[in-house]
């Protein structure tokens, strides 16, 4: 056997390290060193990120084309890591709660192995690696989402996540079963040569195989489950949901589109604009009538898987990188309101938007912090939304899409109204009990601040965008 | 036999597990249905390996590992569904309602 393949894996047995000592350290850590469970978690991917963040210069595979790597991979991987790194700090409020203290150890072995999942998803060379990495990222988020058992809510979102999972995964294994039966292999690189335009079984193995991983973007027909367990599961949890789990299934969408789908391009070109337009649509008017934040921002996370798509309905290099931006953008812009409703939630127990009214008065910082990342989420020209949306809108553009173009701008005012309804709600509504003046914790705060930097500066700095296009064309 | 039959058992057992997920109201019950559906793509594998390809065993090793993944999966689901019982004192899906809309 030849050792030197694991060369390509640098990330997968770096962070499977990452992984084992947090594991030994939650085994054999005595009372007084449990405290610092968080600083050691958040040292140790810190690290791994920066152990990780230089490409290794040349593609390839290991594992007979089981496992595929490209530089690009590390560009997503390590965005994908930097957003659980922002993820451990947000919650580390929450794990130090009475009745989460005792199992902080598996909260984040579970969300390791959530992405370890998602890093084989995404460098898969085989449909049976993909489905591998899928489930290994599926099933341990159903537990953390009903990782407050004994709380109501996260255990009935917890059900609702782990049934409508199962079912969607079966229909995916379904039409796998049927792309087998076409193609006679699973292999990426062996089935574009296999696929031929107008051919049934195929179209219904690429039906199924959509609606499997469309379940994982919420994309609209499969979105029921969103707001539910959004709502329900622990605020940290349901932010990583949001982005890290989200971004995965996108890229990987978008790389099985691009290498495996490849000659049905008329095809699923129809399918993808069709779902585009009902999912920033639905999305969009569900989100106008929330009053519960977690749920306003389930579905303003399904518009904006809309808006993601965008990227890939081209299917071209540019695309990739246009995607890889607005997955990084939307990141940090999520995962501030994400922290700031978190923090809330955690002092006061309050989520209503209701309970927002006026808080402008007795927190102003945070209050600024949320506006600035509503802004960049409407895609308000300083901010980084706003560019993040221009490129994929352009990607879309130069493939050919105008009308469909036309639609999402249409969209992005709608969006931009419910958005400045939340806005509204902390600066100008009167409340005659706001939320009390909060004081952040130290962790709270470098999350927070690390997000603020990421909504000001991607916009304005091009290199990040520059970097991803320059690797998105080794695709 | 040919393989068409054996699509048509699997086909069957598709709709009606996809029927059963749907209709029935027991948690129980359609984590049963789903076993349906994803027993009949594994019948689909093992069908397709052994007609369509019989020198290669692609298929029957999808077979296993999905048998052992769906195993897994089943455990952490009813695991799940215990721990809703213990909320709720039911299984079934209506009484598990509290968050809509």
């Amino acid at each position: 056997m030849d050792y030197s393949q694991f060369l390509y894996m640098k990330e997968e047995v770096s962070l499977i390290v990452v992984m084992a000592i947090l594991f030994l350290y939650d085994l054999i850590a005595s009372e007084k060193a449990r405290k610092y469970f968080s600083v050691v978690a958040c040292v140790l991917l810190g690290a791994h990120i920066i152990y990780n963040l230089i490409p290794t210069s040349t593609p390839g595979s290991a594992f007979g084309g089981m496992y595929y790597y490209t530089p690009m991979m590390t560009i997503i991987k390590s965005i994908l890591t930097f957003g659980t790194l922002i993820v451990f700090m947000q919650a580390d409020l929450w794990l130090k709660r009475e009745d989460t203290k005792f199992k902080q150890g598996e909260f984040y072995f579970l969300i390791l192995s959530t992405l370890l999942g998602m890093f084989f998803m995404i460098a898969s060379g085989h449909f049976l690696m993909f489905f591998l990495g899928l489930e290994m990222a599926s099933i341990p988020m159903s537990t953390l989402i009903a990782f407050d058992k004994y709380r109501h809510n996260s255990a009935e979102a917890g059900a609702k996540y782990i049934l409508t999972a199962m079912f969607s995964s079966a229909l995916l294994l379904f039409g796998l079963s049927f792309l087998y039966g076409a193609c006679g292999t699973l292999y990426f690189e062996d089935i574009p040569a296999l696929l031929t335009s107008g051919n049934y079984m195929q179209l219904a193995a690429f039906v199924f195989f959509i609606a499997g991983i469309g379940f994982k973007i919420s994309i609209v027909p499969f979105h029921l489950w969103t707001a539910d367990v959004y709502q329900g599961a622990p605020t940290p949890v349901t932010s990583y949901l949001s982005v890290i789990s989200k971004g995965s299934a996108v890229f990987v969408l978008l790389t099985i589109l691009m290498k495996v789908f490849a000659p049905m391009v008329t095809e699923w070109q129809n399918i993808i604009y069709g779902l585009i337009v009902i999912t920033i649509t639905i999305g969009n008017l569900f989100a106008l009538r929330q009053k519960n934040m977690k749920r306003f921002l389930a579905f303003s996370s399904i518009s904006q898987a809309g808006y993601i798509l965008l990227g890939v309905i081209g299917g071209t290099a540019i695309g990739m990188a246009s995607l890889v931006y607005y997955v990084l953008v939307y990141m940090v812009a999520n995962l501030a309101i994400f922290g700031v409703i978190s923090i809330i939630e955690q002092r006061t127990e309050k989520v209503s938007m209701d309970d927002y009214n006026g808080l402008y008065k007795t927190n102003p910082k945070l209050t600024f912090l949320t506006t600035l990342a509503l802004f960049s989420l409407a895609g308000i020209p300083p901010f980084a939304g706003f560019f993040s949306k221009f490129f994929v809108f352009m990607a879309a553009f130069k493939s050919g899409f105008i009308v469909l173009v036309v639609i999402a701008l249409l969209n992005t005012i709608i969006s931009l109204y419910y958005y400045l309804l939340v806005v509204k709600a902390m600066y100008i509504n009167k409340n005659d009990n706001p939320i009390e003046p909060i004081k952040t914790d130290c962790y709270t705060k470098i999350s927070l601040t690390i997000c603020l930097i990421g909504i000001i500066g991607l916009g304005i700095t091009s290199i990040v965008y520059e970097t991803i296009t320059a690797f998105s064309y080794g695709m | 036999m040919g393989v068409e039959l054996y699509l048509v058992i699997s086909t069957i057992m598709l709709c009606a597990g996809i029927y059963g997920f749907l209709m029935r109201k027991n948690t129980l019950a359609m984590l049963i249905s789903v076993e349906l559906i994803l027993n009949a793509a594994d019948i689909n594998f093992a069908v397709f390996n052994k007609f369509l390809f019989p020198n290669q065993l692609e298929g029957h090793f999808f077979t296993l590992f999905a048998i052992g993944i769906v195993a897994a999966e089943t455990a952490i689901a009813i695991a799940i569904i215990i721990n809703v019982y213990r909320n709720v004192q039911s299984l079934d899906v209506d009484k598990i309602d509290k968050m809509k809309h």
